[in-house]
């Protein structure tokens, strides 16, 4: 099975591989387009934009989403911005500085070929969406304006106040809707895929759940783009939107697709902390805070223990005795260091007993130099809404008081395995934006999930996926009627009555909160082997919990949200039993997976890049099975491997 | 804390609909008030009843999702907020509290507190964008705008979609939304040459689809959780009166 991870990196010099991809890829005329059909799954940056542009290019496109709009998708929340190589401000910035970025940032874990081609497209996209009417931020002579993120040195991110991803997909849905009024694309909003449908080894359709009606429908293809997201809520408590899932992922795994290294999740430095056992989400702070931000805990614990007993304030603790630990431990970066490094940095203040609130797993992110060295209004106007979001949920103001902030879970880099194309191990299906794992490596860097988002959905699916269909075009549309949909609709009926017939008396949200400990305390920051063993036994006893005591309440024919998420959930056990399999694979730390064997004496993560240097890749191998992992080796022909250094 | 909750029931979209009061207690004062909810549905879940269905998914005020009328106001009591950044800290102790779906001709009811938007979408795919293929787009800062003239369109493109703006106003007018989109759009260059044609075919699709008429009460500005000013009523007027004009 391993000769399925074939990645299909073109040869030649790096710069050149993508041009070369496109000039060898076949093209499909415009008569024979109009016979294709192409199902997009999801709605946010990758698949608005995909749909939009295969549409546009004269194919039948069918989108489903499962909210009630396209626009509401969750890169909808991506708050500080989008990179790209640009180079407007004369900063020496260059494709290969991104490129490089990236893959540093990645901790060396990501492919060379397409990271770069990221790289290269980034450019197009920040001229696509200005055309398209998105209110970047402007500079007074009516330029456009940069800032900087985490683990670059260079200013590339645009953004449009911190609402940069909802600027974005409202740009690309106005792009899907153009096609939606052009007749290209059928748009099926309140539609969840529930499996997907393989013929003779390729990809034909899926069937979905009308989330209003509850009837199960089937929709054939000549092809299906995953574009769902990651699997980020598997920990229950995340960044993520209530209804982001990795369902999708998920069914098309136990169909054949390969799964890549789930256990690389990222866990964001800025959000707001955990308050009480009744909350079910947490908000992101974005990283663009820490542009100007300053990150701290006090140097003495007995102010620790006074601000826990509110008997002082955090400006009232004078300047000597604030440890402000990013700068201490990386000059050469401060504030601005990578997310897994600065939730890392926080951990271990916080673990050491400096956590400044009362559950004591707080941080403060200081603005009050900001605001005495550029003046209030400049401040507002970069921070403003992020202020008023803090100040709304915390009731405290950023203006007097620092913020408090704590780790979350935010981004999950792992996904489904995808060749160079995107295609998937499964002929015709494709998965791009977060729910493939191609780019990002171990980390991610600030403001490249847009990137990759639109990147694949405007300029790189919609070419690759002519060299598969320029041999589709004669082939007749798929037929909805034939056995394996059929099969795949019977399988669907069986998990809803299975749900439905439980009739216990634990909630969905119960048992998923108790998965989320699970994973949070074993799968979470820091890793080791003995608690993995441990969260996969955890997780498999939760499971028959979740099937003897679960109650499903409702039917199956009506708009019914607690079957939708016991769904879910089911899959959820699977994503979560499969990063702790992956993490234990993984000796090593790299990115943001933190295994406690493999650190330095002063407690930074230990790369092994002798052991570890590949994408692991997992097969499904049938119900209560073990997966079985592949390895695609990675090979750095053109950047020399190094260990990252942040401090100089 | 505790409340008194009194909560629109409907079990679809054809059956009649009718409040029901419910009782919950030992709420945090930061919970916001969809937990408020959660809580409340995990409670209705263990006594083997019906959950109370809502539209919500972000609870970070971005989405647009959450749609509710509480105490007669659309997403709450607390200004320019949506009802996932509304906190019980707002309400009194004890207090009862009145929660009902947006209500309006073009929003019909699924279940419960949820309701059909798709009209919004209908409206935008009228001509919400501006035609550029994808790839064909000049270097962007070949297009200046000067930095005023940016915030200004990032003001109206600030809007959720949420359709507070629809359910607040008296005659179920979709003005505020439609202006926000052809005022962001017709503010900057790039959306100039549709300018016109833009308002005129979303305005039309508006009216057909059963939305009301503006009479300039000014309630959608008030209650619209983005703060986006009628100003942008203005501005769609001018654009929808050219193309009057033009024919």
């Amino acid at each position: 099975m391993a000769d399925k991870l074939i990645s299909k990196i073109p040869d030649g010099p790096l710069a050149e591989k993508w041009t070369r991809r496109k000039s060898e890829i076949h093209l499909v005329s415009p008569n024979n387009k109009r016979k294709l059909e192409i199902i997009v799954v999801g709605t946010g940056l990758g698949g608005a934009s995909a749909a939009a542009t295969l549409g546009e290019l004269g194919y039948n496109v069918k989108v489903f989403c499962i909210s009630d709009s396209p626009r509401r998708a969750h890169s909808i929340a991506a708050q500080g911005g989008i990179n790209a190589a640009k180079n407007y401000q004369n900063d020496n910035d260059s494709v290969y500085r991104l490129f490089y970025d990236t893959i540093k940032g990645g901790d060396y874990r990501a492919r060379e070929a397409n990271v770069y081609r990221l790289a290269e497209v980034s450019a197009s996209i920040i001229d696509q969406c200005v055309a398209q009417g998105i209110p970047f931020a402007r500079e007074y002579g009516g330029y456009l304006a940069n800032r900087s993120f985490g683990g670059v040195q260079v200013s590339r991110t645009f953004y449009a106040r911190g609402q940069t991803g909802q600027q974005l997909l409202l740009g690309a849905y106005a792009a899907l809707n153009r096609q939606v009024a052009a007749g290209t694309v059928q748009s099926f909003p309140r539609h969840e895929m529930l499996d997907l449908v393989v013929i003779n080894g390729e990809a034909k359709g899926i069937i979905a759940r009308n989330l209003v009606t509850g009837q199960l429908e089937r929709f054939g293809a000549h092809a299906v783009i995953i574009a769902t997201g990651g699997y980020g809520n598997t920990y229950f408590l995340s960044t993520n939107a209530m209804n982001s899932n990795g369902s999708a992922a998920m069914q098309c795994y136990r169909r054949g697709a390969f799964f890549a290294n789930p256990c690389f999740a990222q866990i964001h430095p800025t959000c707001i902390p955990v308050h009480g056992d009744q909350q079910c989400k947490l908000t992101l702070m974005s990283e663009s805070l820490r542009n100007d931000g300053r990150i701290w805990v006090p140097k003495k614990l007995e102010d620790v223990e006074k601000l826990r007993r509110h008997e002082i304030t955090p400006s009232q603790i004078p300047e000597e005795d604030r440890d402000y630990y990013l700068e201490r431990r990386y000059p050469a970066f401060g504030n601005l260091v990578p997310r897994d490094v600065a939730s890392r940095a926080a951990k271990e203040r916080c673990d050491a007993g400096f956590g400044v609130n009362e559950t004591g797993k707080a941080v403060f992110l200081d603005f009050s130099d900001a605001i005495e060295r550029l003046g209030h209004q400049r401040v507002a106007e970069r921070y403003g809404n992020l202020f008023d979001m803090y100040e709304k949920i915390t009731a405290s103001s950023p203006w007097k008081e620092p913020m408090m902030i704590y780790p979350a879970i935010h981004y999950t880099m792992g996904g489904i395995w995808v060749d160079y194309d995107l295609q998937t191990t499964i002929p015709g299906l494709y998965a791009i934006g977060e729910a493939n794992f191609s780019d990002h490596g171990g980390n991610r860097l600030g403001a490249s999930a847009l990137m990759q988002g639109l990147a694949d959905g405007y300029f790189v699916v919609p070419v690759t996926i002519g060299d598969y269909l320029s041999k589709k075009f004669a082939e007749p549309k798929t037929d909805i009627s034939a056995p394996e949909f059929a099969a795949a609709e019977r399988a669907v009926q069986a998990r809803i009555d299975r749900l439905l017939g439980i009739g216990g008396t634990e909630t969905v949200d119960s048992i998923h909160k108790e998965l989320g400990h699970i994973m949070w305390n074993y799968v979470g920051m820091a890793r080791d082997a003995d608690g993995l063993k441990k969260a996969i036994s955890e997780i498999k006893a939760l499971r028959e919990k979740f099937y003897a005591s679960v109650r499903v309440p409702g039917t199956q024919f009506e708009f019914n949200q607690e079957l939708e998420k016991a769904l879910r959930l089911e899959d959820f056990f699977d994503i979560g039993e499969l990063m702790a399999r992956d993490a234990l694979e993984r000796g090593e730390s790299c990115g943001g997976h933190f295994r406690v064997e493999s650190q330095t004496e002063d407690g930074e993560a230990k790369r092994d890049d002798e052991h570890y240097m590949y994408v692991s890749a997992w097969e499904y191998k049938g119900e209560g099975k073990e997966p079985e992992m592949h390895k695609e080796p990675l090979k750095y022909e053109f950047i020399k491997v190094a260990t990252r250094n942040y401090k100089d | 804390m505790e409340f008194n909750l009194k909560i629109w029931r409907q079990k679809n979209a054809k059956a009649k609909g009718h409040f029901e009061t419910y009782h919950i207690a030992g709420i945090e004062s930061d919970a916001s008030f969809l937990e408020m909810l959660d809580i409340l549905n995990e409670q209705l879940i263990r006594d083997g009843k019906d959950p109370v269905s809502f539209d919500h998914d972000c609870r970070e005020g971005i989405c647009g999702a959450c749609s509710l009328y509480i105490d007669g106001r659309a997403h709450g009591p607390d200004d320019h907020v949506t009802t996932c950044q509304l906190f019980m800290r707002h309400f009194k102790d004890g207090a009862t509290i009145t929660v009902e779906p947006f209500r309006s001709a073009a929003f019909p009811v699924i279940k419960d507190l949820v309701v059909e938007r798709r009209a919004f979408d209908k409206i935008l795919q009228a001509g919400g964008f501006i035609s550029v293929r994808t790839g064909s787009a000049q270097d962007a800062n070949n297009i200046l705008i000067p930095h005023d003239t940016a915030e200004m369109s990032m003001d109206a493109s600030a809007c959720i979609g949420c359709g507070a703006c629809v359910a607040t106003c008296k005659n179920g007018s979709a003005m505020l939304f439609v202006a926000a989109r052809v005022s962001a759009l017709a503010l900057l260059p790039q959306g100039r040459p549709e300018a016109s044609r833009r308002a005129k075919a979303m305005v039309a699709k508006m009216d057909e689809l059963g939305f009301g008429n503006c009479t300039n009460t000014r309630a959608c500005e008030m209650e619209c959780p983005k703060g986006i000013s009628v100003s942008h009523i203005a501005r769609l007027n001018r654009e929808f009166l050219k193309a009057k004009f033009r024919g």
